[in-house]
């Protein structure tokens, strides 16, 4: 067991090692996000300015958020990421598991200046995003309001897409059932609850159609496949750019934020702080919201934004009205048990 | 005449043998190893790791030693002693803020969700002086019933002994959690292995699902391909070789490309059923996507050169003049095809099941975007441990038994066909 260990270990670090050979002293600063559209946000907005500012390389990797790779790095002792976006399950997970670094904030910046939800023991948040209802415009003559009107197939018939797994999808179902946003997780922490939700769930089970991918809702929407569908609020707007008509449904959101973490023992420290300091200051996060249709988290760049740009965004005042902020805690405490309870309930 | 060698000299000849033998062994052994180490570094010592991560129970030995030796006297039905609640409190002053303390709360979650925040709950309260003494400005009290009172302040889950039970149930280095789980079973209070209750988990339907899907998949592309092999063994050389580039072409093509394609052309809206529509075969569009035929339709068209090529390889080496020597002989054609011919390519059907079995067995890609949420592999949920909870003990515990699964298959298969596995 012992002997394993050690050789497994030592098998990946030379892979690693020989993957970015020398990378490790005196390398560029290595911004790591989820690339795609909100990459080229965050080139615009954070890369560019800041290279031009520090006179000094920046390079930037995407990856698609699974943080194997970050534990494999940290335990190896050679760390070659610098700063990295993550979703919030792995931020609260990988910071009690000591993959990151505990941010120093006399370094990054004023906990007031930002909101509430983006100040954590690990991270800072990046940008707010959103899972909503979204419609065709163009195929449904009355628009529905809330998750009681996506359950209700007989004033708005059709299929209805939703992410095929138990996290948002729950929540939604106890919405639908008249649980109003705050008493949300109150209601699912209990198994009357879970049971209440999965129920609801089971009522719209014949016409649902279960996506995978963050592409494929406005897609479906577009086809005709389904009426209305759940979905990230940035898609829908990047597919209305292309010239679909596309509407969102901001009551009842569920919200949630990216964070930036610097893995624990990463020899670029004091530089990646410099990036998330530059990257969660007013400016450069009221560009970025320009960019693509993410909340900003520091308070000052909400007021830099025009009305047109705050009608998209996820924490906008008015938005984020009657909005849901999605529980860490609960989807640590419970995800894997709903996620099983989920399958099992998908195969019945 | 006779030649007699001195004695000597034998012993000479038997020592430069056995020199010129122990050297080809050696050259031989050269030879063969650089795969043998690259067997043991790709093969051997993963699924070796493998099996050991699927049993591989560290957490809580390692960082409650003190409450599981208190615990050795508890009768498990009542809570426990003040001395396990100060054994645990000490365990917990160490373990608290280092990373253990993650991977401690994240294995004790597992028994029952919510442990995970309970744990860190405990900590951070812990970490803080306790608050009575600072009220009235006595010294802390001490004592071990003042630690266990001090638990029942924090949190009054601390009184029930099935979470105590969960660290007693966890006193060795290695346990059966993953696998069983990975059945669909678990142990109760008692260490009796039971179901776990209905509805909770369907890892079984999951395994069955993955090698039904696999066999049906298999099934189509024997039918496909054996006629199509023999068609192009039956071509002229150009002409068959125009035919095996149109069948190599999208087998070279990115996989996701050809989802993609098919995604095209199976919805709603989309091709095949806007055909069918206008030629009037349905009234309105049949769901060909995220349903299992979309997903048996794909994994047939992807996994189809896997079956064609080893049949067509073994069908080029058959001399057709056995066939006509049966029938020359009486037999009716399609008698002398199925009695003389197909039996000789019985090694190519072997090799392409075979494969194309194997092969669907692990797919995950496919029916993650073409299939429903009934339609789903194992090999989604070993990803899902893998990269989204980082639960590696169930990713490998699930790799485990899919394996299992396989061999057995495969022994089945061996026993029935009374052939080692060779490709054409």
């Amino acid at each position: 067991m012992k002997t394993c260990k050690v050789f497994c270990a030592l098998a990946l670090g030379s892979a690693i090692m020989a993957l970015g050979t020398g990378a490790s002293y005196a390398r560029d600063l290595t911004v790591v996000n989820f690339g795609g559209a909100n990459g080229d946000a965050q080139n615009v907005a954070f890369i560019k300015p800041l290279e031009k500012k520090m006179g000094k390389n920046i390079l930037v990797v995407a990856y698609n958020g699974e943080q194997a790779k970050v534990k494999a790095m940290v335990e190896t002792h050679n760390v070659v990421w610098d700063a990295v976006e993550v979703e919030t399950g792995e931020l609260g997970r990988g910071c009690d598991e000591g993959l990151y670094e505990k941010l120093d904030w006399a370094h990054i910046g004023k906990k007031t200046d930002f909101i509430p939800e983006a100040v954590r023991q690990c991270g800072i948040g990046a940008f707010v995003w959103s899972t909503v209802l979204a419609y065709n415009g163009k195929s449904l003559k009355t628009a529905p309001h809330s998750w009681a009107d996506f359950w209700n197939v007989k004033k708005f018939p059709g299929k209805r897409g939703m992410r095929k797994g138990a996290r948002y999808n729950l929540e939604f179902a106890l919405m639908a059932d008249g649980v109003a946003p705050k008493d949300v997780y109150k209601v699912l922490s209990t198994p009357a609850g879970v049971d209440r939700a999965f129920k609801k769930l089971t009522e719209l089970k014949p016409d649902i159609q279960w996506w995978e991918a963050g592409a494929q809702p406005p897609q479906m929407l577009a086809a005709g496949d389904v009426t209305m569908s759940t979905a990230y609020n940035g898609r829908i707007s990047a597919a209305n750019k292309d010239g679909q008509s596309l509407k969102i449904v901001w009551n009842q959101n569920i919200y949630d934020l990216d964070y930036w973490v610097i893995p624990a023992g990463s020899p670029n420290k004091a530089l990646a702080e410099k990036f998330i300091k530059f990257a969660t200051s007013p400016g450069p996060q009221a560009v970025y919201s320009q960019q693509i249709p993410y909340g900003p988290v520091n308070k000052h760049a909400i007021g830099k934004l025009d009305k047109k740009t705050l009608a998209d965004l996820p924490n906008s005042p008015e938005n984020g009205k009657n909005a849901l902020l999605s529980s860490y805690e609960f989807w640590a405490d419970h995800g894997e048990e709903l996620e099983q309870r989920f399958t099992a309930w998908s195969t019945q | 005449m006779t030649v007699t060698i001195p004695e000597h000299n034998t012993h000479a000849i038997k020592l430069a043998m056995r020199r010129a033998e122990r050297k080809r062994k050696w050259r031989a052994f050269l030879l063969v190893a650089p795969l043998a180490v690259f067997l043991l570094i790709i093969f051997v010592i993963p699924i070796g790791a493998l099996l050991e991560r699927a049993v591989d129970n560290p957490e809580v030995i390692d960082n409650l030693p003190h409450t599981l030796v208190a615990l050795k006297s508890w009768d498990g039905k009542t809570t426990p002693d003040p001395a396990a609640f100060a054994a645990l409190d000490s365990d917990l002053k160490k373990v608290s803020g280092t990373s253990s303390a993650g991977t401690l709360a994240r294995r004790l979650n597992y028994e029952i969700p919510g442990y995970r925040s309970l744990l860190f709950k405990t900590m951070r309260h812990l970490a803080r002086p306790a608050p009575n003494d600072q009220a009235d400005g006595n010294p802390p009290a001490s004592g071990e019933a003042a630690i266990k009172d001090r638990f029942m302040q924090i949190d009054k889950r601390w009184a029930e002994p099935r979470f105590w039970h969960a660290i007693v149930k966890n006193d060795s280095a290695y346990s059966s959690y993953y696998l069983l789980a990975s059945m669909d079973l678990k142990r109760n209070m008692n260490g009796d292995i039971v179901h776990v209750p209905a509805g909770a988990s369907a890892f079984r339907d999951i395994y069955g699902r993955t090698f039904v899907i696999s066999i049906v998949v298999t099934l189509l592309t024997l039918i496909l391909a054996y006629p199509l092999a023999y068609w192009i063994s039956r071509l002229p050389k150009r002409r068959a070789n125009l035919v095996m580039i149109c069948i190599l072409i999208p087998f070279w093509t990115s996989i996701l490309v050809r989802i993609a394609a098919w995604i095209v052309l199976l919805q709603r809206q989309g091709l095949i059923n806007k055909a069918l529509m206008d030629l009037g075969v349905t009234g309105s569009p049949l769901a060909l996507l995220f349903n299992r035929t979309g997903v048996y339709i794909a994994m047939t068209h992807i996994l189809l050169p896997f079956m064609l090529l080893p049949i067509y390889s073994v069908m080029q080496s058959v001399p057709n003049t056995y066939q006509r020597a049966a029938i020359s002989l009486g037999s009716h054609p399609f008698s002398a095809f199925w009695r003389v011919y197909v039996p000789q390519t019985f090694p190519g059907i072997g090799a392409g099941t075979l494969l194309v079995f194997i092969i669907a067995v692990g797919y995950y890609i496919t029916p993650a975007l073409l299939g429903g949420a009934s339609d789903q592999m194992i090999s989604y949920y070993v990803a899902y441990f893998t990269n989204q909870t980082i639960n590696w003990g169930m990713a490998s515990a699930l790799g485990f038994i899919l394996l299992l699964g396989t061999l057995l298959l495969y022994s089945l298969y061996r026993r029935l066909s009374g052939r080692e596995l060779g490709l054409g």
